[in-house]
């Protein structure tokens, strides 16, 4: 009993690999005492159907987010860079699919 | 209730073939996990978080799971038309031969059923020291003779692992934690680890199956047993009390006050709509 008991547990986000995916993919977020906890936690509240293979727990406090307020200077920006999606280019039949 | 029914097996009446166990010795493990499951599930909705109320309801899931299985084994072992429900809505209590302690409410002695009275100390206490004795138990019966019930033993083994892995680290929580749940965990520790020596007093079922080479000689896991509930229960700061020499019996179908009222809640649906399904 070395530190006091929190009065409420602190948050986490939970990233969940599927059987067929190659990323672990962002599923939500839980509460939970510590990252071990987490980890069990996030077994049974997001992996009950099979969802995944592979469990990542990170602490909500350890994520800086973008502000949505400075979303139009952020991306707005790119809405007018279509030159930036390679579509405009013709591919050779021997390619094949890419 | 109907006659076949009414006539399913008190324990050790059926003789077993060499290389299987009997239908007694399945109804042992399907009734321990029925009732514990559907006491668990008590929990459904009134856990003490979000997160750990999903946890134990898939703890129950699992243990009905497991009882569906046993009891399918069973019936198609007792023929006369026994099925899964039969076995596990039209017995009554005296015919269960689960262990006492899974029956047992979720709060200490002298205390009220509201569910305002349930303690998670006793919950968590009662699944330790049950998913430390399944953990060896299905692990034996992996290497049963009997291959139907070595391949339930396989599917459940993963499961009880989980559930001790579980149990186990609450128990430290709790143990290891604020005053309140320190005492709380002890409390509990000191109200039912008197019923864990029902585990060791082999039953009739029990003795036959160990001789028909397909069931497992409980008293060869205890030391086992000891380590597992030593190490945590240090780890845990909490002490093991002294056992004071009763035995309960329920895996003889003498049972507490308590699975009357359990079975009522479980049974009574199906028993006002026998053959009913929806």
């Amino acid at each position: 009993m070395n530190t006091p008991a929190l009065k409420e547990w602190p948050l986490w986000e939970v990233f969940v690999r599927s059987k067929q995916g190659l990323e672990h993919k962002h599923c939500g977020s839980l509460h939970a005492a510590d990252a071990a906890q987490a980890l069990h936690m996030a077994r049974d509240v997001y992996t009950r159907r099979q969802e995944g293979v592979s469990i990542w727990v990170v602490p909500s406090a350890a994520i800086t987010a973008s502000n949505p307020d400075d979303k139009g200077e952020l991306f707005d920006p790119a809405a007018d860079k279509i030159y930036r999606h390679p579509t405009f280019y013709a591919i050779p039949d021997e390619v094949g699919h890419m | 209730m109907n006659a076949t029914q009414a006539s399913a097996p008190l324990g050790g009446s059926a003789p077993n073939a060499v290389g299987s166990v009997g239908v007694a010795y399945l109804l042992h493990l399907a009734d321990n996990a029925v009732v514990l499951g559907q006491r668990n599930a008590e929990w459904c909705g009134h856990g003490p978080i979000l997160e750990e109320d999903i946890a134990l309801a898939n703890v129950s899931l699992d243990h009905i799971g497991q009882a569906r299985l046993l009891y399918q084994l069973a019936a198609a072992r007792m023929g006369g038309g026994a099925s899964e429900d039969s076995l596990a809505y039209f017995r009554d209590e005296t015919a269960f031969r689960n262990y006492t302690l899974l029956e047992l409410p979720h709060h200490g002695p002298l205390v009220g059923y509201a569910a305002s009275d349930r303690d998670y100390a006793v919950t968590i206490v009662r699944n330790f020291f049950y998913g430390a004795l399944m953990v060896l138990v299905w692990d034996a019966l992996t290497r049963s003779a009997d291959a139907d019930l070595a391949a339930i033993a396989a599917k459940s083994l993963k499961e009880a692992r989980y559930h001790l892995h579980h149990a186990a680290d609450w128990v430290v929580r709790l143990g290891d934690g604020t005053d309140e749940s320190h005492a709380r965990a002890q409390a509990a520790v000191d109200h039912l680890f008197r019923y864990t020596e029902e585990f060791w007093l082999p039953s009739p079922a029990e003795t036959e199956a160990v001789a028909s080479g397909a069931g497992v000689d409980v008293a060869s896991l205890r030391a086992a047993w000891d380590a597992l509930v030593d190490e945590t229960l240090a780890e845990a700061t909490l002490r093991r009390p002294a056992v004071r020499g009763y035995v309960p019996e329920g895996k003889l179908g003498r049972h507490s006050e308590h699975l009357g009222y359990l079975l009522g809640e479980m049974q009574g649906l199906a028993r006002a709509h026998p053959g009913a399904t929806w």
